[in-house]
């Protein structure tokens, strides 16, 4: 095939691919400013359902829980997740270790129905014993950082596994011990990927409507179980415009973090040549 | 003092400390509760709460098991439950295939862009699933329906006379968990194929193969660990898909998912869930330990 038709088919593949992902989601926020209840008649451009969302009493509690939820799960995941990439990373083995590694990798592909439920079957028996109630928040939050501390120790193993071992060795040989060699080298260096690590866990555990719905009790209903029960009654406008708000805060976050990540590596590759003229 | 410092190294260091904590936390909220899955899946259903009884009881200084297997029997002897299962793999499996044939060209396309712009392509890969799953979800019901967007410029264009039912088919069933889960397949594709070599592929075309033959000789041998770590991502979490199924699929999409969820929130009936959750898992061991497998060499450094 010639240069020029090479060139072509890899545009009109890039640009079906991202017109297949992109397209639904462009629809869904054009409709939100839709006058018209029916959601796929246009019949005007208004900003009316912005204002029904708004009013939704019910709506802004449980987004307020989600978001609060999130916080605490991206939080407390990205504390384990970091400790469990330095475990799969830096270590070397110990009896458990395949254990471990399966108890790590598991959550990645694991049918959130079967997370859902063997999770509040914990909780119930654990209710039995030690009176703790399920239903709560708590309960939201436990099973939230369950099944994210996967998601963010992948992330951070990948940073860690890159990283120059030499760095970390001449600390040590310097006389820094381990503790103070991941606080003042390690840490610094794999910061991006705990920001993206953070990033992700919050958005996933924004996100799932299947394993809050097992162990949420009626009063913590999170956003995406309420908004999972509308959705099953039918198009909603008002989804459309809470979806475009979501969409749009995510877009800026993660265009944010892309940022922060790209000039932190800019930075990084500049002190490192710097370091190198300078010895050069 | 000795005495002390030879304590001092007997007493757990900061290495235990790290290792314990992850660990402790994923035995007590993810291993355990399978074994406490396993337990109900033989007790019965009763009306109570917890809707279930005890296997292991004491009355009169005896210590009664009690195995009920009727959950067990009845998945196998039901049709219901067979043919969920039987179509969850399908369907599953079905999409997986799908997924990797609409996320290969991206994947390959993308490992051949130049450094700068791959990072780009691929965050805007990566991107929609940053926001709401339910809500791409959602977004296809808009386009499917019978009086949504798609029949409504096929009927314009003329290509159909009367609207085609697509959604509340297995058909947008298969749509929706392709479009929610290409980016998992995409992924892994895109990290095996960026590494690949392409003086191999010139040295095929030098000595006189055509791109084609070149592609399946060279480049699809040597991106099969891509391939089986992309669809384990999207075959295994499909299987058990519930979201959507339920929003997509319509009554006559049975999968095992929704069944579990049936049985659990519909039913109340917790040990026959549990009895399903339990199946599902023995169905998906032998992909789960394939996929860890993959993944851990992946974590301890990309050693492949």
């Amino acid at each position: 095939m010639s240069r020029v038709g090479q060139r072509t088919v890899n545009w009109v593949v890039l640009g079906l691919g991202f017109a297949f992902l992109y397209v639904p989601v462009f629809i869904l926020m054009v409709y939100s400013f839709n006058e018209s209840r029916l959601a796929t008649v246009w019949s005007g451009f208004s900003f009316k359902w912005y204002g029904e969302l708004f009013r939704d009493e019910k709506m802004l509690r449980a987004a307020w829980i989600s978001i609060k939820v999130a916080f605490w799960t991206a939080s407390a995941a990205v504390v384990l997740g970091t400790m469990a990439a330095l475990v799969m990373t830096r270590m070397r083995r110990f009896p458990g270790k395949t254990l471990f590694g399966a108890l790590i990798t598991a959550p990645l592909v694991m049918p959130e129905v079967i997370i859902g439920l063997s999770i509040l079957l914990m909780f119930v028996s654990l209710g039995q014993f030690i009176g703790f109630k399920p239903g709560g928040i708590l309960s939201i939050w436990i099973a939230h950082v369950t099944f994210t501390l996967a998601f963010v120790t992948v992330v951070v193993s990948s940073r860690l596994s890159e990283l120059d071992k030499s760095l970390e060795e001449a600390a040590m040989d310097l006389g820094a011990n381990r503790i103070k060699v991941f606080f003042l080298i390690t840490l610094p260096i794999i910061a991006p990927a705990l920001v993206s690590g953070w990033l992700l866990a919050f958005t996933l555990s924004l996100d799932d409507v299947v394993i809050a719905s097992f162990v949420a009790g009626p009063s913590s209903t999170t956003l995406p179980i309420e908004v999972f029960s509308s959705v099953r009654r039918g198009l909603s406008p008002k989804i459309n415009a809470l979806a475009t708000l979501m969409i749009l805060v995510v877009s800026v976050a993660a265009f944010l973090g892309w940022w922060f990540m790209y000039r932190e590596e800019k930075r990084r590759q500049r002190d490192v040549q710097l370091a190198l003229q300078e010895n050069g | 003092m000795n005495i002390l410092r030879s304590l001092g190294k007997r007493l757990p260091g900061p290495r235990w400390g790290v290792i314990s904590v992850p660990y402790v936390w994923l035995l007590l909220f993810f291993a355990i509760p399978f074994l406490i899955v396993l337990k109900i899946s033989f007790a019965k259903l009763a009306i109570a709460m917890p809707p279930y009884t005890p296997i292991l009881e004491y009355i009169d200084e005896a210590l009664t098991l009690k195995l009920n297997l009727g959950n067990y029997t009845a998945l196998f002897t039901d049709s219901q439950y067979i043919q969920a299962y039987l179509s969850s793999i399908k369907i599953a499996a079905i999409s997986t295939f799908l997924a990797l044939l609409v996320a290969y060209p991206i994947a390959y396309v993308i490992a051949r862009l130049p450094p700068s712009s791959r990072n780009i392509a691929m965050m805007l890969v990566v991107l929609p699933s940053w926001t709401s799953f339910l809500i791409r979800v959602y977004a296809w019901i808009g386009i499917l329906k019978n009086n949504g967007l798609l029949n409504n410029l096929l009927m314009k264009i003329g290509i159909i006379d009367e609207p085609l039912q697509i959604l509340y088919t297995p058909l947008a069933a298969y749509i929706g968990i392709v479009y929610c889960y290409l980016p998992f397949m995409v992924l892994p594709l895109y990290t095996n194929l960026v590494k690949h070599d392409n003086r191999l592929l010139e040295a095929a075309y030098d000595l006189g193969a055509k791109p084609w033959k070149a592609f399946f000789s060279i480049t699809l041998p040597l991106s099969k660990a891509g391939i089986i770590a992309g669809c384990m991502l999207v075959m295994i979490p499909a299987v058990g898909e519930f979201v959507i199924p339920e929003l997509l699929g319509g009554p006559d999409t049975l999968m095992i998912g929704r069944v579990l969820w049936g049985e659990f929130f519909n039913n109340r009936d917790w040990p026959a869930a549990s009895a399903v959750a339990i199946v599902m898992l023995i169905l998906l061991l032998i992909p789960i330990l394939i996929f860890n497998r993959v993944q851990q060499r992946e974590l301890e450094g990309r050693l492949t």
